[in-house]
C-alpha cells in the first residue's frame, strides 16, 4: 500500500507544474469550445450579415434594386412615422408587461416562500403558464377577448367596467392590454421563479435576529428582503426587458399590429417588414435601432447595479 | 410566519384569498382551452360565454389523432425538443463548468458575447441563417432546427449550470482530486451526482423553450413530414376552415409533455437558481 503511494506521487510532482499551465490557459476553453462554435456560428455570423443588411437594399420584390445603400435605410427610419409609434408601443408594451409581471410576481415568491396547505401541488400548477407554447397562450387568449364568443368582455360588461361586451381588441385606445395581460399570464412564473430562488437563499436567522430586535414585517422586508433580492431583480428585469421588446408572437397572432398601428411594437413591424414586405434590408435596419436601444438599457441597468449593491 | 398567522387570523384569509386568485389567474385560460376542446362544434358558438358546456365530446380528440397528421408532428416536435434539450445540457453544462470552476482571460468578454445574443430581436437573423441554411441544402432537415435551437439556448442554459455548479462547495472537488482522483473522474463521481437536479431542470427549461418555437420552424421547414407541431398547428389555422374544436385539441394535447416536463422540474429550477442566485 504504502509502496504504491508513493509511486504515484513523486512522479506526479513535475507533471502537476506543467499542468497548471494547461488548467489555466487550455482547459476551461476545452470545455467552452463547444458552446463558443455553436454560438459563433449560429448567431454571430448570421448577426454580422444581419447588420450588413442594413446598409443594403435587400427587396425580394423589387430583385434589381439591390446594393450597398450606406445610411439611406436609417434616414428613411428617422422620417418614418411608423417607426416612432412603434417605438412607443414597445416602450409601453415592455414597461407595463415588465412592471406588472415583476410585481405579481414578487407577490407570487412571497406567498410561494411561507408555509401552507398543499404547497407543493399549487407551486406546479401556477408555473404551469410557462410551459405553454406562447402561439397557443396567445390564441386562447384571443378566443378569452373576442366579443362573440369569449367569456371576458361579457364578464367586464356584466360588472360594469366596459358598457357593453366590445372587441377590446379592435379598440385601438385599449387593444395593447389585450397582449400585455397574456403577457402578463405568461410571464409571472418566471419571475416568480427567480425571485423564490433569491428569497430562500436570505439566511432565516437575519429575520429571526430582526424579530427579536422588534421589527414590524414591514420593516424586515425592507431592510432585509429588498437588499438581499435586489442582485437578482436587477438581473432578472434586466432580461425580461429586454425578451419582452423583442417578443413578437403575442402580439403578432392577436392582433396582427392593428388596429390602425396601435398594438405595433418595433419586432412586430419588423417581421411584417421583412415576411410580408419582403424588405430585408430596412427590417435590419429597424432591428438595428431597437438593439441600440436595449444595449443602452442593459449598460444602465449593470452600471446602477454595481453603483447600488457593492454599498 | 406561521405564529404571525395563528395571530392574526385577517392576514391568514387574506394569504388564501391571494393564493386562490393566482390559481385561477393561472389555470382559467387552459381551463378555457380544455373547453373548448371538449365542446360539440355545434355548441362552440352558441355555448361560448358560458362556464360549463351542457354535453362533452371527445370526437375532436380521436379526429385530431386519427385523421390529421398531427402525430406525426408530434413525434417531429418530439425529436427536435429532446434532440435539443439533450446537447444543450451538454454543451451547457461543460460552459456552465468552465465559468463556475476557472478564472482566465477572455471570460468576461465571454459572458457578455453571451448576454448580446439574448438581446437582439431573432427577426434580423432569421433571413442570413435561412440563406446559409439553404446554401448547405439543409433545409427541411430536423437537425438543422436541432442546431439552432441548442445555439440559442446555450447562453441562458449556460448561466443556469454555472449557478448550480456555484452552489456545489469547490472542496469537495478539491478533496477528491487530492486523493488522487484526476479532474474527470472528480467531475463524474462527486459533482455530477450533485448537479443532477439542474441538469434536469435545464433539460426541462431548453425542452419546453424548443417545444414552442414557432419563429425558425416557419422559416426553415416547408415540407409537411417534416413539420413541427407548432407549425402544423398553425396550418390548422390555414388550411382548414379554422376548425376550432380540433385545433384546439390538438394544442391541449401538444401541451401535455411540456406541462408534465414542466411540473416535474420546477422545483429543481428554484433550488438550483437559489445556491448561485444572489452571487456576483
Amino acid at each position: 500500500m504504502i509502496a504504491r503511494a508513493t509511486k504515484t506521487v513523486v512522479p506526479r510532482k513535475p507533471r502537476a507544474r506543467r499542468s497548471l499551465y494547461l488548467q489555466y490557459l487550455v482547459e476551461p476553453f476545452a470545455y467552452l469550445s463547444p458552446a463558443i462554435v455553436l454560438i459563433g456560428t449560429v448567431i454571430l455570423i448570421p448577426l454580422i450579415i444581419g447588420i450588413s443588411y442594413s446598409f443594403q437594399s435587400i427587396e425580394l420584390l423589387r430583385p434589381f434594386n439591390s446594393g450597398w445603400v450606406g445610411f439611406e435605410n436609417y434616414l428613411a427610419l428617422w422620417t418614418d412615422k411608423k417607426f416612432w409609434i412603434a417605438l412607443e408601443n414597445t416602450f409601453f408594451w415592455t414597461f407595463w408587461s415588465v412592471v406588472l409581471q415583476f410585481l405579481l410576481g414578487l407577490g407570487l415568491a412571497l406567498l410561494l416562500n411561507t408555509r401552507f396547505w398543499g404547497k407543493r401541488l399549487f407551486q406546479a400548477l401556477v408555473f404551469l403558464p410557462w410551459a405553454v407554447p406562447t402561439f397557443l397562450s396567445a390564441l386562447t387568449w384571443a378566443w378569452l377577448f373576442n366579443p362573440v364568443i369569449g367569456p371576458l368582455p361579457h364578464w367586464l360588461a356584466s360588472l360594469g367596467i366596459l358598457s357593453e361586451p366590445d372587441n377590446i381588441l379592435g379598440d385601438p385606445e385599449l387593444a395593447i392590454w389585450g397582449p400585455i395581460l397574456a403577457n402578463i399570464w405568461f410571464g409571472v412564473p418566471f419571475f416568480a421563479i427567480t425571485l423564490l430562488a433569491a428569497l430562500q437563499s436570505i439566511p432565516g436567522e437575519l429575520y429571526e435576529a430582526a424579530e427579536i430586535d422588534g421589527a414590524s414585517g414591514w420593516q424586515s422586508f425592507c431592510k432585509i428582503t429588498l437588499p438581499f433580492l435586489a442582485p437578482m431583480i436587477a438581473i432578472t428585469v434586466m432580461l425580461r426587458t429586454i425578451w419582452i421588446a423583442n417578443f413578437a408572437d403575442l402580439i403578432y397572432v392577436m392582433t396582427g399590429g392593428g388596429p390602425a398601428n396601435s398594438t405595433q411594437i418595433l419586432s412586430t413591424y419588423i417581421f411584417t417588414t421583412a415576411f410580408r414586405k419582403l424588405d430585408f434590408g430596412y427590417a435590419s435596419t429597424i432591428a438595428v435601432a431597437l438593439l441600440l436601444i436595449l444595449l443602452v438599457y442593459s449598460g444602465i441597468v449593470l452600471w446602477l447595479r454595481k453603483k447600488l449593491i457593492k454599498i | 410566519m406561521s405564529a404571525v398567522l395563528r395571530r392574526r387570523p385577517a392576514v391568514a384569509i387574506a394569504k388564501y384569498a391571494a393564493l386562490a386568485g393566482y390559481l385561477a389567474f393561472a389555470l382559467f385560460p387552459l381551463y378555457w382551452l380544455i373547453k373548448i376542446a371538449i365542446t360539440p362544434d355545434a355548441l362552440i358558438y352558441t355555448e361560448g360565454t358560458q362556464l360549463l358546456p351542457s354535453s362533452v365530446t371527445f370526437d375532436n380528440f380521436a379526429k385530431v389523432i386519427l385523421q390529421t397528421d398531427f402525430m406525426a408532428y408530434f413525434g417531429n416536435s418530439l425529436y427536435v425538443s429532446l434532440g435539443t434539450a439533450a446537447v444543450t445540457t451538454l454543451v451547457a453544462a461543460a460552459a456552465g463548468y468552465a465559468f463556475s470552476r476557472f478564472d482566465f482571460a477572455g471570460k468576461k468578454l465571454l459572458i457578455a458575447v453571451m448576454l448580446i445574443t439574448q438581446m437582439f430581436p431573432l427577426l434580423m437573423i432569421i433571413a442570413p441563417i435561412y440563406k446559409i441554411i439553404s446554401q448547405m441544402g439543409m433545409l427541411n432537415s430536423l437537425t438543422s432546427l436541432i442546431v439552432v435551437y441548442t445555439a440559442f439556448n446555450i447562453p441562458f442554459a449556460t448561466f443556469l449550470m454555472q449557478s448550480f455548479f456555484d452552489g456545489i462547495p469547490k472542496d469537495l472537488e478539491e478533496a477528491a482530486m487530492m486523493d488522487g482522483c484526476s479532474r474527470f473522474q472528480a467531475l463524474y463521481k462527486v459533482v455530477f451526482p450533485l448537479t443532477l437536479p439542474g441538469l434536469g431542470a435545464t433539460l426541462g427549461f431548453v425542452f419546453t423553450a424548443a417545444w414552442s418555437e414557432l419563429l425558425f420552424a416557419l422559416m426553415l421547414i416547408s415540407k409537411n413530414d417534416a413539420m413541427t407541431f407548432p407549425v402544423g398547428l398553425l396550418t390548422f389555422v390555414s388550411k382548414f376552415s379554422v376548425d376550432w374544436g380540433q385545433m384546439m385539441a390538438a394544442g391541449v394535447l401538444a401541451l401535455v409533455p411540456s406541462c408534465l416536463f414542466f411540473i416535474f422540474i420546477q422545483r429543481y429550477l428554484v433550488q438550483g437558481l437559489t445556491s448561485g442566485a444572489v452571487k456576483g
